[in-house]
């Protein structure tokens, strides 16, 4: 089985990818964890506004069969939601990398982007 | 020590299940569920237990051993029914079979207590000198559920068994895909549907025969929580959650006018403190094993045994034992889900009607 991995995500080993723009990311899970949790049912999310630190959980993600904290990939300030995710958490399971994002964050520092891995590292990892 | 590894080669993503290596999930659980509520869907469950009990003092071996009136069941008749330890604490629940094409039974402990199951027998058996003999044959077995709507066409289309003169709670032998097996009306999803037991050489080509959505074991525990059926080891275990019958709902399959190990213990306990409900949550997220049931006060009145998200209803369902006073209809309750209450109220199960 094949994952998508798009080339201009940087990603967490505990499956969440972030996408730059200008100084906020966007934030959500890798193709590859929305497969292994199956049918998302449930999605807990911090309110707008809410700071983040990079390698903590920000996040819920609940499937039929199991529970999982998301992680931020950076430190910073919640600036946008995907409030759809309440309504419509399947969304998580048909486009992770688009209609399924979770939050966007404005980063506190850039440096910390470099600890991420890049999508060849981390096709390694889930290979 | 390696997991067991059930008959068929299923190449999808597999867990741990009583010790036995068993298929997660085929396609999506939604869609293996859904198959099965309006179609037709096949579960490979060779990991439960089959034991085989002969021999002249077979019946009363069995009655003796188990709380539904055995000896009521005539041939090809099928039974569920509790194994209960002598302070009336479910050990284990099973479905048994009078066989029908030979004389004695067949039941169905669950997955990895076919082997202690078997030694309670045999101990037993010895202590009460009876003439029986007792063989545990979970890997000589395969077993496949084939349930859903459709199930008695795709069944009956390979099988030289009359389907259509099967009842509930019976089991015939004859053939699928023309290896021998025994067809049972049972099942533990609530629709129409078979068990279907035959050689453990022969499963390949039996489940290659049912041509139909093949389902994991996570939709298995969805359709059984719709149904509030019990699922040992979550919903009752003799070390961690030690239950009788009659707190557990299953008080039906307990016959007291009968002599088995545990009755006399059950007679002064038909109307427990705390019973096994079902709770509907009112508010978004998924109720959980271990996670608390409390009053509207935030006072904890008992704990969640197993719950999901019911594909069927799209609302978040869940079973556990309460005090009686909470379990009578539709009392607004709360469930704990990471610190935070929701709201809730109980029901009694099924969940579907």
């Amino acid at each position: 089985m094949s994952f998508e991995i798009p080339d201009d995500c940087q990603y967490l080993e505990s499956h969440e990818w972030a996408r730059t723009e200008n100084d906020t990311i966007r934030i959500g899970i890798s193709d590859f964890a929305q497969d292994e949790l199956g049918d998302v049912v449930f999605v807990e999310l911090p309110n707008e506004g809410d700071a983040v630190e990079q390698d903590s959980e920000f996040g819920v993600v609940e499937s039929i069969k199991a529970v999982s904290d998301i992680y931020a990939p950076v430190s910073g300030t919640v600036t946008a939601i995907n409030e759809e995710l309440f309504d419509v958490p399947e969304l998580l399971n048909e486009d992770p990398y688009g209609d399924g994002w979770m939050i966007e964050v404005e980063f506190d520092d850039e440096n910390e982007l470099d600890a991420l891995l890049s999508p060849d590292a981390y096709r390694e990892q889930i290979e | 020590m390696a997991l067991r590894q059930p008959p068929v080669d299923h190449a999808t993503k597999t867990t741990d299940f009583g010790g036995w290596e068993m298929p997660v999930e085929f396609d999506s659980i939604r869609k293996e569920h859904r198959a099965v509520r309006e179609g037709v869907g096949k579960f490979d469950v060779s990991h439960m237990g089959e034991v085989t009990v002969s021999g002249p003092d077979a019946k009363e071996l069995m009655q003796r051993l188990v709380t539904n009136d055995v000896a009521s069941l005539g041939s090809g008749g099928a039974q569920y029914g509790a194994v209960t330890d002598s302070e009336g604490t479910i050990l284990d629940d099973t479905v048994l079979y009078n066989r029908p094409d030979e004389d004695g039974f067949l039941f169905i402990p669950n997955a990895g207590h076919g082997a202690q199951m078997t030694e309670r027998w045999e101990t037993h058996r010895k202590e009460w000198d009876l003439d029986a003999t007792v063989t545990n044959r979970t890997e000589a077995y395969a077993m496949f559920a084939v349930q859903g709507p459709d199930s008695p066409a795709l069944l009956g289309d390979k099988s030289n068994i009359a389907l259509e003169q099967l009842s509930p709670f019976e089991v015939a032998a004859g053939t699928v895909g023309g290896q021998e097996a025994y067809i049972a009306r049972t099942g533990y999803t609530g629709e129409a549907g078979f068990e279907v037991l035959c050689e453990w050489d022969d499963a390949q080509h039996v489940w290659d025969t049912l041509d139909c959505q093949p389902c994991g074991l996570g939709a298995r525990d969805t359709l059984r929580l719709e149904q509030g059926f019990l699922l040992s080891g979550e919903d009752f275990d003799p070390d961690d959650n030690p239950r009788t019958p009659y707190e557990a709902g299953i008080g039906f399959a307990v016959d007291l006018d009968t002599e088995f190990v545990g009755r006399d213990e059950l007679v002064g306990k038909t109307n427990p403190d705390e019973t096994f409900t079902g709770i509907v949550l009112d508010e978004r997220g998924v109720p959980r094993a271990g996670y608390d049931i409390t009053t509207t006060d935030g006072e904890s009145i008992g704990t969640v045994t197993s719950g999901t998200m019911s594909p069927t209803l799209d609302q978040p369902i869940a079973l556990g034992y309460i005090p009686a006073e909470y379990a009578s209809e539709e009392r607004t309750v709360q469930v704990r889900i990471r610190g935070e209450p929701k709201k809730a109220h109980t029901r009694d199960p099924p969940f579907l009607s």
